[in-house]
């Protein structure tokens, strides 16, 4: 485990966060240090979304995003939408050429990465033709090609089957020193992150490390109200 | 490599659209090449740069005299359209699923306000009625198209759970008209811009509206006061929505009938004439149809005037239609974040679109005309005041399209959003308006004919002066 230091990445204090003019969540406190690995649970509405929003807006440049809504381009290859992560490395003329005909340097870094989320097949097809798993996963690829060091994932696996799920979590963690996933399905959470937060009725319901947590702390979030 | 040629090549829905676009601007090209784009003046700069100082300066004076003696006029012929409105909806729901309506339709709109002038100032002479007709006619045809279109979108439900399906009347009125009345509201309220740049068009063959003032005075070389004209026509349309009220409507259809009742002298001996004889193919005339001489002479009429003028006027049509389409299109997309939301905020946004409204108020043959009084003629007018107007058009509907997109909260900025977030994306729809205003565009390619530019509208033109009517019909 990487050891902790004491400058946290994300830092909130007794903050407010609204989701379209609506209050989600209140009187807020929470921090996360680098080389954690956090896992959001909780009910739909809970705010999970709105957190992770506002986490990736604290340091932009050094998260790769991965939102619920993939916001892919659906008319251009998957092999664009992945490249669109990059846009930022490379030079306008670059960019603009590459968009017209695949340049061989963003081929060989681009399949590198569909190798890895197995999309090759699909690499050249537009995110139109591409099943729902299939646009996630170019989605998550779009995140990697980043190459930054924190993650921030919006249920990232939500629609891809759970051998791949977990393939792909794995992959996510190895690549990033510190990882924040909304996730739905608690064993994957229990399973690769090393930090629960559960959220209800508008607050921090639960935060522990994975290994003092009990099964009924976790079926206790998602009682009805 | 790992790669196969297969999985190599693209297979995108982008590759569809782009092949599309690549063959319109091939052909664009192509026609570039039989294009006449000389610039025939010695020395454009000199024009323009007196055109320019001379905009800058027009004085108060002439602004309210301008104001005073053309709005009287201006208003009449919208309002025309306005009182058409009515036959319009009739039209457009009788019969606009039938093809002999749709083709009545289409026919009377293909027709350009300025040639439906230039035929009935034969009948009704420079009078308040011809400027009416000349309107009312070809906006009839298509406002008919577009309420057509929005009727057979309205949602169906309301209609299949009602009772009155049995009674059209009833059922038009209350499971259709409701539903589609605020859109078929906002585009009359458009087709009222564009109806009041025709009545100023319409000064171009004679009628004093202000286009007849600015067109005198721009031939002059009086450019103030051109200016001032000019002006005054950019006031009136800028300001559109503040005057052009639902309860002011009434008083301005009274003020019209007042200040300009839409009446003529109709010399029905001319009107007799022009029926009898002058339409009338000339070697028709005062023959025995039907005889093997008459008929031979008819076909070399007409094929002396396909193989001198409708041949070449068609040709020359296309070109220019083809290059100010593909001109329009370019000109769209560059001009077209200047009204989105994803590239200006607030005041940049208001000020860009500001711009293309401004640009899409210039009336194309008023800019056509000032192209060529600097540039001398050829297609080069023609093309820069088509692309031009079209453009702004194209590009502030396309704009405003661009406002559903959702970006995620991490896309990229500048160039590399344009190419690989928005053009993407918004690039259906963008051929979908531009194609549709192809339609227009070669319309208006016809009426540039008018100010000496070889399309078939120049051939009609050349024959209404030399009175031969029977050519310009053909």
């Amino acid at each position: 485990m990487t050891a902790l230091t004491d400058q946290p990445l994300f830092e909130l204090k007794d903050r407010r966060l609204e989701y379209q003019e609506k209050t989600v969540l209140d009187n807020l406190s929470l921090s996360i240090y680098p080389g954690e690995r956090v896992a959001l649970v909780g009910g739909s509405g809970a705010g999970k979304s709105t957190l992770l929003k506002t986490l990736r807006e604290q340091r932009s440049d050094q998260v790769a995003w991965c939102p619920q809504q993939p916001g892919l381009v659906p008319m251009l290859s998957a092999f664009h939408n992945i490249y669109m992560g990059a846009l930022d490395r490379h030079s306008f003329i670059y960019n603009l050429g590459n968009l017209i005909k695949p340049l061989p340097a963003a081929r060989r870094e681009v399949s590198e990465i569909a190798r890895s989320i197995d999309l090759e097949q699909q690499l050249y097809s537009s995110v139109d033709k591409l099943s729902g798993g299939q646009q996630q996963r170019t989605s998550i690829g779009r995140a990697l090609i980043q190459q930054r060091p924190i993650f921030i994932g919006d249920e990232p696996v939500a629609n891809v089957d759970e051998y791949q799920a977990e393939r792909l979590l794995k992959l996510i963690c190895q690549q990033h020193q510190t990882v924040v996933l909304a996730l739905h399905d608690i064993e994957q959470a229990l399973q690769f992150c090393t930090r629960i937060i559960g959220l209800r009725d508008g607050a921090i319901a639960l935060d522990a490390a994975r290994d003092q947590l009990t099964a009924s702390d976790l079926a206790s979030l998602y009682d009805a109200v | 490599m790992l790669f196969n040629s297969g999985a190599n090549s693209l297979d995108t829905s982008a590759k569809a659209l782009r092949k599309t676009s690549f063959w319109f601007a091939a052909i664009a090209l192509l026609c570039l090449l039989c294009a006449d784009l000389d610039i025939s003046t010695v020395d454009p700069w000199h024009e323009l740069s007196l055109m320019a100082a001379r905009c800058t300066q027009p004085l108060g004076l002439v602004m309210v005299n301008t104001v005073n003696q053309s709005c009287q006029y201006l208003f009449l012929c919208p309002a025309g359209c306005r009182s058409w409105q009515p036959l319009a909806v009739l039209f457009s729901h009788l019969g606009y699923g039938s093809n002999i309506v749709r083709a009545f339709c289409a026919f009377i709109r293909s027709i350009h306000e300025l040639f439906w002038a230039l035929l009935f100032i034969q009948i009704t002479g420079l009078s308040s009625l011809t400027g009416l007709l000349a309107i009312a006619i070809p906006y009839a045809g298509t406002l008919a198209k577009i309420y057509g279109e929005l009727f057979e979108e309205v949602d169906l439900a309301p209609a299949q759970n009602s009772p009155a399906a049995k009674q059209p009347l009833t059922h038009f009125f209350y499971t259709v008209l409701p539903l589609a009345w605020r859109p078929m509201a906002t585009y009359t309220s458009y087709r009222f811009e564009c109806a009041i740049r025709s009545s100023a068009i319409l000064g171009f063959v004679g009628l004093p509206t202000l286009g007849f003032h600015l067109e005198t005075a721009l031939g002059e070389g009086h450019y103030s006061e051109a200016a001032a004209y000019f002006y005054a026509l950019l006031l009136l349309i800028g300001t559109l929505r503040f005057w052009l009220q639902k309860r002011l409507l009434p008083i301005y259809l009274l003020a019209v009938f007042y200040y300009l009742p839409p009446q003529a002298q109709v010399s029905w001996d001319l009107v007799a004439r022009f029926i009898t004889e002058d339409i009338v193919p000339a070697p028709l005339r005062g023959e025995a149809l039907f005889t093997a001489s008459t008929f031979s002479e008819f076909a070399n009429w007409f094929s002396l005037l396909w193989q001198q003028q409708i041949w070449p006027g068609l040709i020359n049509t296309v070109v220019l239609g083809q290059i100010s389409l593909v001109f329009t299109g370019l000109l769209a997309l560059l001009l077209f974040p200047l009204n989105s939301p994803l590239f200006f905020r607030r005041w940049g946004r208001t000020t860009g679109d500001g711009l293309l409204i401004l640009l899409r108020t210039l009336p194309e043959y008023l800019l056509a005309f000032l192209g060529l009084l600097i540039l001398g003629p050829s297609m080069l007018p023609a093309i820069l005041a088509l692309g031009i107007h079209n453009a702004a058009i194209i590009a502030h509907l396309v704009g405003r399209h661009s406002e559903e997109l959702v970006l995620r909260g991490d896309a990229s900025g500048g160039l590399n959003r344009y190419f690989y977030e928005v053009l993407p994306r918004i690039y259906r729809q963008f051929l979908a308006f531009l194609f549709y205003r192809w339609e227009v565009i070669l319309r208006e390619t016809a009426i540039l004919g008018i100010l000496g530019i070889s399309t078939l509208g120049f051939y009609i033109d050349s024959a209404f002066e030399e009175f031969r009517f029977d050519r310009a019909l053909y």
